[in-house]
Order: structure tokens, then C-alpha cells, then sequence
């Protein structure tokens, strides 16, 4: 398949070229968080408060990787499940966010906020988090140190490989994927 | 009555947590690598080619497969002719874990409580099952469990009417309702039978057999093919992008129940389905 190369930070024009089932290869710098994080960023928005990273035009990765072994830019580092951060996503997408990184289903407001916001969820492959992990060549702790594995990192990836799960039109692999399958299995073109 | 030191235990629960972590069992891998070949649709070939290389690059660089190096599961077969000197087993056990997730590198996941969620910092408490059995061994299974997979477990109280039908559909249902969730292709545990919490832990017991080795039960044996077929014909594929390949292994495992009963529990891993056993 071919890869489009994309490169951070990312525009909502572009964003809104891409397709679910695009395959790419992400170069530049994104950004990480899980449920934790989100929580605390969340939390700071209610308050009126700046956030620590700016996500307008930007990518969050949800994964909680490894820690790395002497030498390493970063131990394995796949995605996490992203419904977890469903509740709080809207509120980012509504500041730019343009990305989201992760695997698994996402609620419906997320999508609607993605439609009207021009933003794309891309899938990492969960559970190849050795194969990804070659792919960050520097990883730094931007916040909330004191949560772990949970903290915001700033990462600088190349040729991340990535999915577009869910674009910005709602177009959803997760279900022209399966029913594309079903069909050619159906119609007996497969082996 | 046999001596057994728990530094034993302690070192051996350790190497296992890294060589867990680092390394699938055999049928599992070798179980990925032939469906790469096999799978017939080229997105999801694609992805099994990647899943092997993941396999590659955690074996020579000696790497955890996933970032969720998981809850450490631990299953204890205690003989009943051993006795256990210098610590309390369950001490001895996570000892063995915080030197592991400390020396390997292995992320730590576990908080100390499930509401106000502050991290123990050396990924214990492990979650200990002890089984007193015959004998003057003690076999010790370390199954990191990660929770991706975890959550989209379900568990039931069926009632007798419901019969395999209603034991099958719920099964095809949960792995339905999880679809990509869980990093398919997936591994499903089952029980059935039992009680609300025996149940459970039949579930968990029945991802530690090795996928190609059917229940030693021909009625369950066949109850597992067919699941399997069930499971695959929903399409999900690896990672959800659709496919032949959905599920690696269904394992079933029974207990009798009580006659107004039929408890089931559908334990779901990820293709990272982990475990390393050491008898001592």
C-alpha cells in the first residue's frame, strides 16, 4: 500500500484530504497522553487555565510506553485503547487538535467533533509496540512527571506508521473494512 | 515434607516476568506466523506481517512486546507436601514481581486503589491464585495480563434453559461487542459452570493452555471449533480493519454448578497472549 507522508504540525486543509483506510507515515513532533492526563487537561480548561502543550494543529498520541532501557530514546510504545479518552477528546478538538492516536472505537460525540472541527483518528497497530517504539528517535517529559508512564510527552517521531481509522467526513474503517471483507468473501473472491 | 526456600520463588517469579514480557509461547507465535501466510486479505495480511516483526524485534532486542507489560496474573499449583521457609508465599511472589518490572524494564501499571488511583510505583500487588494440589511441587504460571483486552471481558449468570446456544451466543456476542478493542486477533477464554466467582477464574485458567490443545472433552473440543469458526466468520480481522484471521485459540474450561444454573465468563485476550510456567 502506498504511505502519504505527513508531517507535523498539520493543517485542517490537509486533514480533510485524508480517508479512512489511508495508510501514512507521520514525521515531526506529537505529543502524548492518556486517561491521567486528559483528566488533568480537562480540569484545567474548566478552570479557565493554559494548557502545558498547544494542540492546535497538533497530534496526541494515547500510549503509556516502557521505560527505556540505557541507550533508548523509549522502551515499547503502542497504543492504548482510545475510548477511555472519549469523554474528554471534544474539549481539545474544539482548541485544534488535529490528530488522535490510538486503537479502538470512538464514541459518537467524538466523531461529530471531529466532522465539525476537521480532524482525523488514526490507528497505531496495538500490541507491536517493539516495531513502533523504532520509529521515536527522542522522547522528553513535558508534565506531570509525577503520573509516570501516564505523563505528557513530547516525542520526535519518523515514518511513524499509522491507519486513518476515522476521517473527517466519519468515514469509519472499523466498519468499511469489515464489510468490505464480508463482501469478498461473499462473492467468493478470496482464495 | 518437603523444604523449598522462597528466594526460589522469588527469582523464578522475576525471570518469568521478564521472559513473559519479552517472548510469546511458542504455539501462539508460530500460530501468528502461519496465519501471515495464510490470511487472504491483504490489509490484514499486512498487519500479521507486522505483528511477526514485532515478534522479531521484542526477541533480538530483547524489548517487552507491548507497553502494557500488564498485571502480573500468578497461578500457584502448591503441593501439599512443601513447606515454604523464610517468607510468606504471597510476599515471596511480589518480591519476585518488583524485581522484575524494576530489572526488565517493564512498565508499571497497577494503582493501589481502583477510585482514588495512585500508582504503587513497582506494578504490585500480583493477583495470586493458589491451588493446593498433590505432591512435593510447586508449579508457578506468571501471565502479565494486559487490559485492553481485560475490559472487554464479560461474564453472565445464565439460566439452565439457555443451554450451549445461549453459552455460544454470548460468547460470539462479547467478542461482537469488543471488535477492534481488543488488538485482534484475539484469544478467548472460557468458563462455565460453577459460580459467579469461580467462573472468573475458569475463564482466566483457560488462556494459560496452549491454544492447539482442544479440550480433552470431544463435546467441548468441538464446542471450541465451532466458536472459532463463529468468531472468524464475523470478519473483524486483526486490529478490526476486517479479515479472516479474528481469533488465535478459543478455550473452554467446565466445572459442575449448582441445578438452577449456568454461569459463563469470557475472558478476552490480545494476540500478545502471555504466560511462562516454572515447576519447582
Amino acid at each position: 500500500m502506498e504511505n502519504i507522508q505527513i508531517t507535523t504540525p498539520f493543517s485542517e486543509a490537509d486533514a480533510r484530504k485524508l480517508k479512512a483506510g489511508d495508510t501514512a507515515l507521520i514525521t515531526g513532533v506529537i505529543y502524548t497522553a492518556r486517561d491521567a492526563a486528559h483528566k488533568r487537561l480537562v480540569e484545567l480548561l474548566d478552570k479557565g487555565e493554559p494548557l502545558p502543550i498547544d494542540v492546535k494543529d497538533a497530534f496526541i498520541y494515547y500510549v503509556g510506553p516502557t521505560p527505556p532501557k540505557p541507550g533508548q530514546a523509549i522502551g515499547s510504545a503502542g497504543p492504548t485503547t482510545s475510548y477511555r479518552m472519549d469523554a474528554y477528546a471534544p474539549r481539545l478538538l474544539d482548541l485544534g487538535l488535529r490528530g488522535m492516536i490510538g486503537k479502538g472505537k470512538r464514541s459518537q460525540d467524538v466523531i461529530n467533533s471531529m466532522k465539525k472541527n476537521g480532524s482525523v483518528y488514526f490507528g497505531a497497530i496495538g500490541g507491536a509496540a517493539a516495531l513502533i517504539a523504532k520509529r521515536i528517535v527522542y522522547d522528553e517529559v513535558v508534565s506531570y512527571e509525577d503520573l509516570g508512564s501516564e505523563a505528557i510527552r513530547r516525542l520526535e517521531v519518523k515514518d511513524f506508521p499509522v491507519t486513518v481509522i476515522i476521517d473527517a467526513d466519519g468515514n469509519n474503517l472499523y466498519e468499511i473494512g469489515v464489510s468490505e471483507y464480508l463482501m469478498a468473501k461473499a462473492d467468493g473472491k478470496l482464495g | 515434607m518437603r523444604e523449598l526456600s522462597a528466594d526460589t520463588i522469588t527469582s523464578a517469579v522475576r525471570d518469568m516476568c521478564i521472559e513473559a514480557n519479552l517472548e510469546l509461547p511458542r504455539d501462539v507465535a508460530d500460530y501468528i506466523r502461519t496465519r501471515s501466510q495464510q490470511e487472504p486479505w491483504p490489509a490484514a495480511k499486512d498487519t500479521l506481517e507486522k505483528l511477526v516483526e514485532n515478534i522479531n524485534i521484542a526477541h533480538n532486542d530483547k524489548m517487552p512486546l507491548c507497553q502494557d507489560t500488564g498485571m502480573a496474573v500468578v497461578l500457584v499449583e502448591l503441593g501439599q507436601d512443601v513447606h515454604i521457609t523464610g517468607a510468606y508465599l504471597v510476599d515471596a511472589i511480589n518480591e519476585g514481581v518488583r524485581q522484575g518490572y524494576d530489572q526488565g524494564f517493564l512498565r508499571k501499571s497497577v494503582v493501589a486503589d481502583p477510585l482514588r488511583r495512585k500508582n504503587t510505583g513497582d506494578n504490585t500487588p500480583a493477583l495470586v491464585h493458589v491451588d493446593i494440589v498433590p505432591g512435593d511441587k510447586v508449579k508457578i504460571t506468571v501471565a502479565p495480563k494486559g487490559f485492553g483486552s481485560e475490559n472487554m471481558s464479560r461474564l453472565v449468570m445464565l439460566a439452565p434453559s439457555a443451554g450451549e446456544d445461549g453459552v455460544k451466543d454470548f460468547v460470539v456476542e462479547t467478542a461482537k461487542i469488543a471488535g477492534p478493542n481488543p488488538c485482534p486477533p484475539i484469544v478467548v477464554g472460557i468458563g462455565i459452570g460453577g459460580s459467579f466467582d469461580r467462573v472468573a477464574l475458569l475463564a482466566k485458567k483457560a488462556l494459560q493452555r496452549p491454544i492447539d490443545q482442544p479440550n480433552p472433552d470431544p463435546y467441548y473440543a468441538d464446542m471450541e471449533k465451532e466458536l472459532r469458526d463463529r468468531i472468524n466468520a464475523l470478519g473483524i480481522g486483526p486490529q478490526g480493519f476486517g479479515g479472516e484471521t479474528t481469533v488465535l485459540g478459543v478455550n473452554i474450561e467446565v466445572f459442575p454448578t449448582h441445578i438452577a444454573g449456568l454461569p459463563v465468563a469470557v475472558n478476552i485476550n490480545c494476540h500478545v497472549t502471555r504466560h511462562a510456567s516454572r515447576v519447582l
